[in-house]
């Protein structure tokens, strides 16, 4: 778990955050302002690339893309 | 009863004069959008009436009077003019939702220069695109977004000043880049702020064609009438109101409705700086008591999408009124909103080049779902033949939107391209590039695009573009870029690609492709679809033929194939 904590978290400061603002497992990614909602379609495909998993679009709201820790909550339930 | 009262009466008796003697204005005199946006409110007895309240992340919240808003904006205004900003330079403000950048759009102003707002998700080639073109002389950003200006700078010479709002003391500035921090600055009192008149340019906002670049579209001071009478009859604001217009001031309904319409009104606006989240957005209602909402199309379907249980958690009675622009809304939008908000979201229509409001639905006159409404008064609006330019003598045709120009708010140029300007005149109108119908009340419903420009999010992206961009990605061969549906964007863009010799197409390449085009120009433009084949449909002659590409994702009749190429 911590594994994919780290691994999704140094993706979104790769590949979202433009200066050195930290980014802890509970930033607010969506509601932050960080990723917006045309970009999550491109972590949502980076996570189920990542971990071979397909996380219906219904499930991918907002809410659930919020945080690291929510995000891991997701993938979660599709990896078992 | 509502600032409109009857349409009909209004159509009837219309001039734009009634906003010039709203506005204590007479042709000839000097109108600057910055002082009737903030001193004017003041000279009317309103300087501590609240102005704007702003919450940005972690429950930061500010707010400023009218006063505030007079002195802030003075105080920018000033600061450029020392730097050796002067009128008619382009000042770039390349900021998110905080509040430098509504104080710094009329700061802009105040001195003459010309506001040129960019959308702060925008990618590093699209920033430079526009720089560019409109020779900007001051970026005006925040440091999170400084590393993307500073990319390009070397490559623009012009651009003499990067002014940083938030900067830390403690570290250093680089060549060309100054700090700018607002609270630390002495407030001016009085700002000898430079007399524009009707024609002086205001507003430079940049939008997306089929090809080409993006264009520039010119405004002036004059458009204030239009938008400060569309924004008192259409929005109907009201001086008790607590307005909040989704729009971020990057593209033309934030600066329009999002600061010049709203501040002329003198009404209270509140801004929020944190991304979507049904939760959040209803939240800011309650907390706010927000009477006016100002949304959009895609941000109704999103709401729509989060159900009707999270909404019995806030109460949402404040709400008066409520309007949508952006795209056509849909009727099922306009039915839930009157379901779940007690009244219906009201459709707008207009788009960069018109600068307020030309169409619409208004308070007080009945609705039909799912229509663009009835034009402005003193808007004159029908649909012509795509082939002759003349107006249908029949309801129910579908043809081209055609403006009939001389509103003030119309554009009066494309920045540097006067040829594209000149072609959007036909027989007499203007063609602002949309289809649809009038029926035989006089209401207009929107049919689509009339050429390839893609609609996501009330936001357009051209095909052009982004296929420029793919072809920069070094696995891309070719590509074609078109419109594919979309419940909550309306549209979104899809992209067929060829691939070069040595590189095969996976769900890996997939994801790089998408993020190398977000980077380049902007999550918008991002295609949230990439489809790998083997070659495109052309032409004969090599073109590619995007409508055959077009119409296989909306499911439609592919049409005339005889010039397709045989493979």
């Amino acid at each position: 778990m911590e594994d994919m904590k780290e691994i999704i978290k140094a993706y979104v400061i790769n590949e979202y955050v433009e200066d050195d603002s930290e980014i802890t497992y509970d930033t607010p990614l969506i509601s932050g302002g960080i990723v917006d909602s045309f970009s999550m379609v491109s972590l949502k495909r980076f996570l189920e690339n990542k971990y071979k998993i397909s996380i219906p679009d219904d499930k991918a709201t907002p809410e659930a893309f919020d945080s690291v820790n929510k995000i891991c909550s997701l993938v979660n339930e599709y990896l078992k | 009863m509502s600032h409109i009262g009857s349409y009909d009466e209004r159509v009837k008796n219309f001039s734009w004069n009634i906003a010039e003697q709203e506005l204590g204005y007479k042709p000839g005199d000097v109108i600057n959008i910055g002082w009737y946006c903030s001193d004017r409110i003041c000279q009317m007895g309103k300087a501590n009436k609240l102005g704007l309240i702003w919450d940005g992340l972690g429950g930061a919240e500010k707010r400023y009077t009218y006063n505030d808003i007079r002195l802030a904006s003075n105080t920018i205004g000033q600061f450029l003019r020392d730097l050796g900003i002067i009128p008619g330079d382009r000042v770039c403000l390349f900021m998110d939702k905080i509040p430098e950048l509504y104080l710094g759009f009329l700061g802009i102003l105040k001195t003459g220069a010309i506001a040129q707002p960019l959308f702060s998700a925008f990618g590093d080639e699209s920033l430079f695109i526009r720089l560019e073109n409109a020779q900007t002389r001051a970026v005006i950003t925040q440091k999170k977004h400084a590393p993307k200006v500073r990319k390009i700078l070397e490559k623009m010479p012009w651009v003499e000043y990067l002014i940083i709002v938030d900067q830390d003391p403690s570290k250093p500035l680089q060549q060309r880049e100054v700090a700018l921090n607002l609270e630390e600055l002495p407030k001016v009192e009085r700002f000898d702020i430079y007399p524009t008149y009707a024609e002086t340019p205001s507003v430079l906002h940049y939008t997306s064609g089929t090809t080409g670049q993006p264009k520039g579209v010119k405004h002036v001071h004059y458009s204030l009438i239009s938008q400060y009478l569309t924004s008192k009859w259409v929005l109907d604001l009201r001086d008790d109101d607590i307005y909040w217009c989704t729009a971020d001031p990057g593209w033309v309904t934030g600066t329009s409705y999002g600061i010049i319409g709203a501040f002329s009104n003198g009404v209270t606006q509140c801004v929020t700086d944190a991304g979507f989240s049904a939760e959040n957005w209803y939240r800011f209602i309650e907390k706010h008591r927000i009477t006016m909402w100002y949304s959009a199309p895609t941000a109704i379907r999103s709401l729509m999408k989060a159900g009707d249980e999270i909404i019995k958690n806030f109460d949402l009675t404040c709400l008066r009124h409520l309007a949508s622009v952006g795209e056509p809304l849909n009727s099922e939008a306009v039915i839930w909103s009157e379901k779940v908000f007690g009244k219906p979201f009201l459709d707008t229509y207009w788009q960069t080049e018109t600068g307020s409001i030309v169409i619409s639905n208004y308070p007080g006159m009945k609705i039909k779902p799912g229509s663009m409404g009835k034009p402005f008064p003193g808007i004159t609006a029908t649909v012509v033949n795509a082939d002759t330019y003349e107006p249908f003598g029949e309801s129910g045709k579908i043809g081209l939107i055609a403006l009939k120009p001389g509103w003030p708010s119309m554009m009066r140029m494309y920045w540097n391209n006067e040829e594209t300007y000149k072609n959007k005149f036909k027989n007499g109108w203007y063609l602002p590039g949309d289809r649809s119908s009038i029926d035989n009340e006089g209401y207009f419903w929107f049919v689509g695009r009339d050429d390839d420009v893609i609609n996501t999010g009330g936001h357009l992206v051209s095909p052009f573009e982004v296929e420029s961009a793919l072809l920069e990605h070094p696995a891309v061969a070719e590509s074609a870029v078109v419109a594919k549906p979309d419940f909550v964007n309306m549209e979104v863009v899809k992209a067929f690609v060829t691939l070069k010799p040595g590189f095969v197409g996976s769900k890996d390449l997939d994801l790089d492709i998408m993020n190398f085009v977000r980077k380049k120009l902007s999550p918008l433009a991002m295609p949230q679809e990439i489809e790998f084949i083997d070659s495109l449909p052309k032409t004969r002659s090599g073109k590619i033929m995007r409508r055959i590409l077009h119409a296989k994702e909306w499911g439609e009749e592919i049409g005339d194939t005889s010039t397709l190429e045989n493979d």
